[in-house]
């Protein structure tokens, strides 16, 4: 088959971008070219400060350098600007009249800065900031002149003046508001920005307009604003906005206002026209931070391969300052409707405000510590309800716990050498090198590239943390409804359960086939989720894929570091005998078990086992499997209990060991955890399970969605109930929304986090008919489920744990 | 002395998953397309056995930290580094033949 031609003009990030996703879904749909005016591959504009702060040099901050184009047979025309699009032709031509075919043309010709209309603006020393270009002319400045003006306080203003002023120059920067960064600050927080930037040396020049920059032969010497002032000027940096840059498309003819008009699949008025990038108008909105343009490039890049999925629905932006020393924090609405909270500590720096509506925040402002911007923001991206922890708020994510990292969570105060990842050893220092070096923009990037935050994810904030301050505004963390599961599909987790739900999907190829999978067999993340939804979907009907369960499902035993597996047999809410514990024993002595340890969850595990020894130490054990390796139920960890403890009002260690018989097997998104204690001085520790029961004098108190692992988190009180029958019935029916509606490896207190618990109310103890419902459908689906041990026991094939001979 | 041996039928190693030939610590993987791949049992990062991990077109995934290995050629994805041992496969009528 003939390729098709894709021109792309905009040698920039956003256009590049397009390229790279394309690429990775459909390499060989299209022969393409590329158009760019700058004479140089792509680069991270981002880092230009940091250049010119002398912090990064030129060739660190490339992204794709030549050799990425040849490799991938791009053709790449450099410093070549596109003159003219011929629409009806199909072809582009440059100022010097070489022209390229296309069959799809994607524009990304970013924006151009302002130039204010004064007299003197075209004077020698006049220097807009854009590209490497204006900042080599800022660096070479720097080394002979000593004046430097910048006009305008905005974010490109100021990291300009800080880069001059790291470079020895004298500088003034002259802005028109009251305060600086007033898109972004309120004044309170543009007005210790100030304060700050000026011990570091900078001057300012408030409500000031330019009227006129003052040349001598030819060269800038000064600038006059209206009254009359002057100040000598050796230099004049204008950063005073960017504009789209449309005159190509508008030239050919192509719909534009603010910008070129895309819907949302990147389409401009011409369908064989795409844009993306800051030349674009979206919704009548305009991005100039690069985080709205990756998520643009995806869905442009899903609709060249012709997938004809995904959507582009807006972006919240966010931004930060990087200036090496200020941390600022700026995102969403900041001054209109609603309630603040504010905290304002004027001698120590910090200045916080959040923004409430409706128990939802709407922006945020901070200053001094910033640590907590990227929670608020996806908070407010998720448009979560905040009602539960408003008390907390203002203290931080960190206020509400997090294991491993007490103390130390603020990442800008954290030297390079201490540790992020507590699970993988990573320091911050080898964190903020792999982002600059390999131009990472997201925690996935991260996660591969240094393996912080890939174990258990507790630091997955300070990770954001990083990225933010090391990329400014650059860094958008993704909320999770709108993740795709893996690499390979565009699907999020919602996607998938709607569609095997409403299509009655019943096998992975078949759900595969159906959402137009990109990869032929999946990967170990979205084979493990598909697997689940099918099972817990469509029990007894759907095939469950023993190849996409993780190892500890297959082998029904924990895998161990040496590849040795740990048995752990159930103790129905943590009582044994004496007979069992014989056994036990004897199993531990026959197979030579390196370990026996009592475990935090009531029972006993057997630590080293090899592999082939496994069914015949299930065979001697005769002992359901206690499932210690499965997202399924755990423990129900029991109390004493009425029976013996002078406490007790209720018999928890009955109700225990009657739940977890009759919960037992129960595959979920995640492992579950329950606990049931005879009173409320609760010795089962009830209140950090998944779902825990108290016993009170006048029945049961059941509480749900607690955890206390990487993020403890105590149980929200969910019903009380009298009988232990209606105990059973309300966990049952929670459990089994959870295990509808809840996506794979999220845990009760995440799902809750993200659903509220007012919707599970609603479902379960509100409506009965509703409780019942799930109930019966949670017993439907363990109904004739087999302990797996005493299957494989059983099969003659047992071919899992056979080796072959040769 | 090397050559081939056989090991096994191609069907005694289950679609997308994997066997241990005995003793060897070598993995035979059978993936999606149905091609049979041999690998030594050990993960470059810290010796994890992938005979153990998921198996998806062309790779493994190792169960203890989730590197990611090619099966034709032993390699980590990028950009993860390192590199196993990899043996010669044949399939004559059914059979596996390995080149040890
Ligand atoms: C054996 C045990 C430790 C012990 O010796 O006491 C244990 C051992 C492991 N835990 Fe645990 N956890 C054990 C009780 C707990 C508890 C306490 C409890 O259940 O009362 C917690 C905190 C409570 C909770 O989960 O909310 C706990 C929180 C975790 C977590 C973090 C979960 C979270 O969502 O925050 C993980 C990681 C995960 O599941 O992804 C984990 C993972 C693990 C794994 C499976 C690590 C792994 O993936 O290989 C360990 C397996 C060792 C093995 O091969 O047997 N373990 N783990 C405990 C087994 C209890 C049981 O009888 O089944
Ligand atoms: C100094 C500076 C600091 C910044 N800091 C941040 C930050 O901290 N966080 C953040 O999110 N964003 C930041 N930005 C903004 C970010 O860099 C831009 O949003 C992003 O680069 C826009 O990507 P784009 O592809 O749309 O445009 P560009 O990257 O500008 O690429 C457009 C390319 O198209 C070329 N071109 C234009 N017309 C033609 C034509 N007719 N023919 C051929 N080629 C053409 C241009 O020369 C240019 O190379 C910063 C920008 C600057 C300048
Ligand atoms: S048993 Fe749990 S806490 Fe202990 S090392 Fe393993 S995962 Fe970590
Ligand atoms: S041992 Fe394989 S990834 Fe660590």
């Amino acid at each position: 088959m003939q390729k098709l031609k894709l021109v792309v003009v905009g040698n920039g990030m956003a256009g590049m971008k397009v390229v790279e996703e394309l690429l990775k879904i459909s390499p060989d749909l299209y022969n393409i070219t590329v158009f760019g005016a700058e004479p140089h591959p792509n680069y991270n504009r981002i880092m230009l400060s940091p250049v010119l702060a002398g912090e990064q040099n030129f060739d660190e901050i490339i992204l794709n350098d030549l050799s990425w184009y040849e490799k991938n047979n791009i053709r790449l025309h450099l410093g070549k600007k596109i003159a003219r699009i011929e629409r009806s032709r199909r072809i582009v031509q440059t100022e010097e009249g070489l022209e390229a075919e296309y069959d799809r043309l994607l524009l990304a010709t970013g924006s151009n800065p302002l130039i204010l209309p004064v007299p003197g603006k075209d004077l020698e020393g006049v220097i807009s900031y854009r590209d490497i270009h204006d900042t080599q002319a800022m660096i070479e400045a720097s080394k002979t002149c000593k004046n430097a003006v910048v006009i305008g306080g905005g974010l490109l203003g100021l990291e300009a003046a800080n880069g001059l002023k790291l470079r020895g120059m004298d500088v003034t920067v002259v802005h028109l508001a009251p305060w600086l960064m007033e898109r972004q600050l309120d004044r309170t927080a543009g007005k210790m920005l100030q304060t700050e930037l000026e011990k570091k040396g900078l001057k300012f020049l408030m409500e000031k307009k330019t009227e006129e920059i003052i040349g001598n032969n030819g060269k800038v010497s000064g600038l006059k604003f209206s009254g009359g002032e002057e100040i000598p000027a050796d230099i004049v940096v204008m950063a005073v906005g960017i504009r789209p840059n449309i005159s190509l498309a508008q030239s050919a003819g192509i719909h534009c206002d603010r910008g070129i008009v895309v819907d949302d699949t990147m389409q401009t008025y011409d369908p064989r026209i795409y844009a993306v990038g800051e030349c674009v108008s979206h919704r009548g909105k305009a991005y100039g931070l690069v985080a709205p343009l990756f998520d643009m490039a995806k869905v442009c890049a899903n609709h060249l391969a012709m997938m004809g999925i995904g959507r582009y629905t807006g972006s919240f932006t966010a931004t930060k300052l990087k200036v090496t020393g200020v941390d600022l924090f700026s995102a969403g609405n900041f001054e209109g409707e609603g309630e603040a909270i504010v905290l304002n500590d004027a001698a120590g720096g910090v200045y916080k405000k959040i923004l409430i509506n409706q128990g939802k925040i709407i922006g945020t402002v901070l200053y001094g510590d910033t640590v907590d911007g990227q929670w608020y923001f996806r908070m407010l991206k998720e448009g979560q309800d905040i009602s539960e922890i408003r008390n907390h708020l203002m203290f931080g994510q960190n206020h509400l716990g997090n294991a491993g990292h007490e103390g130390h969570s603020q990442a800008s105060l954290m030297t390079d050498d201490m540790e992020v990842c507590g699970c993988n050893g990573v320091c911050k220092g080898t964190i903020t090198k792999a982002i600059k070096e390999n131009g990472l923009f997201t925690v996935d990037d991260v996660r591969k590239h240094t393996k912080a935050s890939s174990s258990c994810g507790s630091c997955t904030g300070l990770v954001e943390q990083i990225l933010a301050s090391t990329l400014g505004g650059g860094y958008a963390p993704k909320t999770s409804t709108e993740k795709p599961v893996c690499a390979c599909t565009d699907h999020t987790h919602q996607d998938l359960r709607r569609a095997i739900r409403e299509e009655k999907l019943l096998s992975i190829p078949e759900t595969m086939a159906f959402m137009n999978w990109k990869t032929p067999n999946g990967c170990a993340t979205c084979r493990p989720a598909l697997n689940y939804y099918l099972v817990s979907t469509w029990p007894h009907e759907a095939q469950d894929d023993p190849q996409s369960r993780f190892v500890n499902e297959r082998m029904h035993a924990n895998i161990q570091k040496d590849g040795t597996f740990s048995v752990v047999p159930r103790m129905y809410g943590g009582i044994t005998n004496p007979e069992q514990l014989r056994r036990i024993a004897d199993v531990a002595e026959k197979y030579q078990v390196p370990m026996v340890k009592v475990t935090g969850g009531q029972r006993i595990d057997l630590l080293g086992v090899r592999r082939e020894d496994l069914p015949a130490m299930w065979a001697d054990l005769d002992m359901p499997s206690g499932y210690a390796y499965g997202k399924s139920i755990r423990t129900v960890k029991t109390c004493v209990g009425s029976e013996f403890c002078r406490f007790g009002t209720q018999d928890s260690t009955k109700l225990g060991m009657t739940i977890e018989m009759a919960f037992d097997r129960m595959w979920a998104p995640h492992k579950v955890k329950m606990a049931v204690s005879g009173c409320p001085r609760n010795c089962a520790e009830s209140t950090i399970k998944d779902v825990g029961i108290i016993g009170v004098e006048s029945g049961w108190e059941i509480y749900v969605a607690g955890n206390g692992g990487i993020k403890a988190e105590v149980s929200h009180f969910f019903a009380k109930v009298k009988t232990d029958q209606e105990a059973m019935e309300y966990s049952g029916a929670f459990l089994q929304l959870y295990r509808e509606e809840a996506w794979y490896l999220e845990r009760t207190v995440h799902w809750i986090a993200r659903v509220g618990l007012d919707y599970a109310k609603s479902r379960v103890v509100e409506d009965e008919k509703d409780r019942k419902a799930l109930y019966q459908r949670l017993l439907y689906a363990l109904s004739g489920e087999r302990d797996p041990w005493k299957s494989v026991v059983e099969s003659r094939a047992k071919p899992l744990f056979e080796f072959v001979e040769a | 002395m090397e050559n081939w041996i056989r090991v096994c039928e191609v069907e005694d190693i289950p679609v997308l998953g994997a066997r241990v030939l005995k003793g060897r610590g070598i993995a035979l993987f059978r993936d999606g397309s149905g091609a049979v791949f041999a690998l030594k049992d050990k993960c470059p990062h810290k010796g994890g056995p992938l005979s153990q991990g998921i198996v998806s077109r062309g790779q493994v995934t190792c169960p203890l930290h989730g590197m990611t290995i090619g099966l034709c050629d032993g390699r980590a994805a990028p950009p993860d580094e390192g590199c196993t041992e990899t043996y010669s496969v044949k399939i004559e009528s059914g059979q596996v033949f390995l080149w040890i």
